[in-house]
């Protein structure tokens, strides 16, 4: 078994800024990652983003990723394990991990949990089929390996994320023809809706799918209409053709691994499902043992990079090895937390996260 | 389909690797996975349901899933969307658990 300071478990933006918080600090850093490269969902966001200099507002995702990893990937005391799978935890913050066909044991003084989440998907007839694509691979297939997964698309979800993808899919030369949403009103920022509408997709509130038409993969949707309690409008079904059919119906943080080595967990609808128990200094239930990022709630990315600098900073305090700013630091990165959720979109995590309060009160 | 003209992204002309899906020989490029390679030649059954036999394709990206599990170089359950594409590999469609050798 190999030995490790601090384990990080996902480089993506939560952990590629706590990496960079302890490596300030002065301590030594594995960072594993189950993909090809560094970066997570920011090496696919092509749009600029919002918020405060601090935030790297008006910065596009991919340059976001570019420079959080410059700056640390020549770093000696850091070490990234690329194409690897963590497979297991287990107390005392052993984890096995996955490279190729290759088992291999790492054990961390303390160990920081990154995963970030996966796609929620939607139950309907023939959802299996080929050509039925979660809305971030198609943003994957796209934006990084430059491949066009269909020319004719249907989204399904107005959210942020569907209106985001929905644009970005005609950026690259496809017809979005319709966006589906099964709530009265459109779930994303207004801004991005209109330019859509500009575009010539249709927006249907109060629609969903039925099925998805197809023998071996999506040649076309049915959609139908739904009435103020979520149930079909009779005569209402459509049928549209198209060749994908995007599913964007919100995203649930990845907490398995935290689950192995049963940190207290807690269903919290607002956070996107079941989240770790977290306390103030991003913390589980069990002390050596930290979580960051979506998978501990989904927000923004920006508000992942700032809990990811946070969690660097008190993990590093917690191997007695404080940053030389450390209060200075935490206050930065504490303020900015706070100005990405006071607006009204951050209503809903700041209920999630009183919620988090209440049952760590609870568990104390 | 490749991308060929983005308002934002470059996609340079990559270097071509040759490998092999159901024995026949076909073409990706640097940098792809090998589901992204699929994709773009316009494959989109990766493999079959273990019960019902019904079409597989590509899902989540980030091997998550297991929709894209397909046998690479003889080993099953390989997650072809974060596996990256290399010369001359051997792929085939799963349609069952795959066996341990």
């Amino acid at each position: 078994m190999i030995k490790k300071e601090c384990i990080i478990i996902g480089g993506g933006p939560a952990g590629l800024c706590a990496a960079t918080m302890a490596l300030a600090a002065g301590c030594e850093v594995l960072l594993v990652e189950r993909s090809s490269k560094l970066g997570g969902q920011l090496t696919k966001q092509t749009h600029k983003f919002f918020g405060s200099k601090n935030q790297y507002a008006k910065w596009r995702g991919f340059d976001i990723a570019e420079k959080l990893i410059s700056e640390i990937i020549d770093h000696p005391k850091l070490t990234v394990l690329l194409n690897t799978t963590v497979v297991g935890l287990y107390k005392d913050q052993v984890i096995t991990v996955l490279s190729g066909q290759k088992y291999t044991r790492y054990q961390g003084e303390s160990l920081l949990v990154a995963t970030g989440a996966s796609e929620k998907f939607l139950a309907f007839e023939n959802n299996d089929l080929p050509g039925v694509y979660g809305a971030g691979a198609i943003q994957t297939l796209m934006n990084i390996y430059g491949v066009l997964p269909g020319k004719n698309v249907v989204m399904i979800g107005s959210g942020n994320i569907g209106l985001i993808v929905s644009y970005q899919l005609i950026q690259a030369g496809a017809f979005v023809s319709t966006i589906v949403e099964a709530a009265p009103f459109i779930g994303g920022y207004k801004v991005h809706a209109s330019k859509l509408v500009r575009l010539g997709t249709k927006i249907l509130t109060s629609t969903t799918v039925k099925r998805a038409i197809g023998k071996d993969h999506v040649e076309a949707v049915e959609i139908i209409s739904l009435d103020e309690n979520f149930k079909e409008v009779p005569d209402s079904s459509r049928i549209i053709p198209c060749d994908a059919l995007c599913v964007s119906v919100g995203l649930s943080p990845m907490h398995h691994l935290l689950s192995m080595i049963g940190a207290l967990t807690k269903y919290i609808p607002e956070l996107g499902g079941f989240v770790p128990l977290i306390n103030d200094h991003f913390q589980t239930s069990l002390p050596p043992v930290f979580a960051v990022g979506d998978c501990v709630g989904i927000e923004e990315a920006s508000a992942a990079m700032m809990e990811g600098f946070l969690g660097g900073l008190y993990m590093s305090e917690f191997l007695n090895k404080k940053h030389p700013n450390h209060d200075e630091l935490i206050e930065k990165y504490e303020k900015e937390l706070f100005l990405l959720r006071d607006g009204p979109y951050g209503k809903k995590i700041k209920a999630g996260l009183k919620k988090m309060e209440d049952a760590n009160q609870y568990v104390e | 389909m490749r991308i060929k003209n983005h308002p934002i992204l470059e996609f340079p002309q990559e270097e071509e690797i040759a490998f092999t899906f159901e024995g026949k020989s076909v073409k990706g490029n640097k940098g792809d996975t090998i589901a992204s390679a699929l994709s773009a030649l316009g494959i989109m059954t990766l493999g079959h349901s273990i019960k019902r036999n019904r079409p597989r394709g590509f899902y989540c990206a980030i091997g998550n899933c297991a929709s894209c599990n397909m046998i690479v170089n003889g080993v099953p359950n390989v997650r072809t969307c974060i596996t990256s594409l290399e010369e001359n590999m051997d792929v085939w469609r799963q349609k069952d658990k795959g066996v341990i050798k």
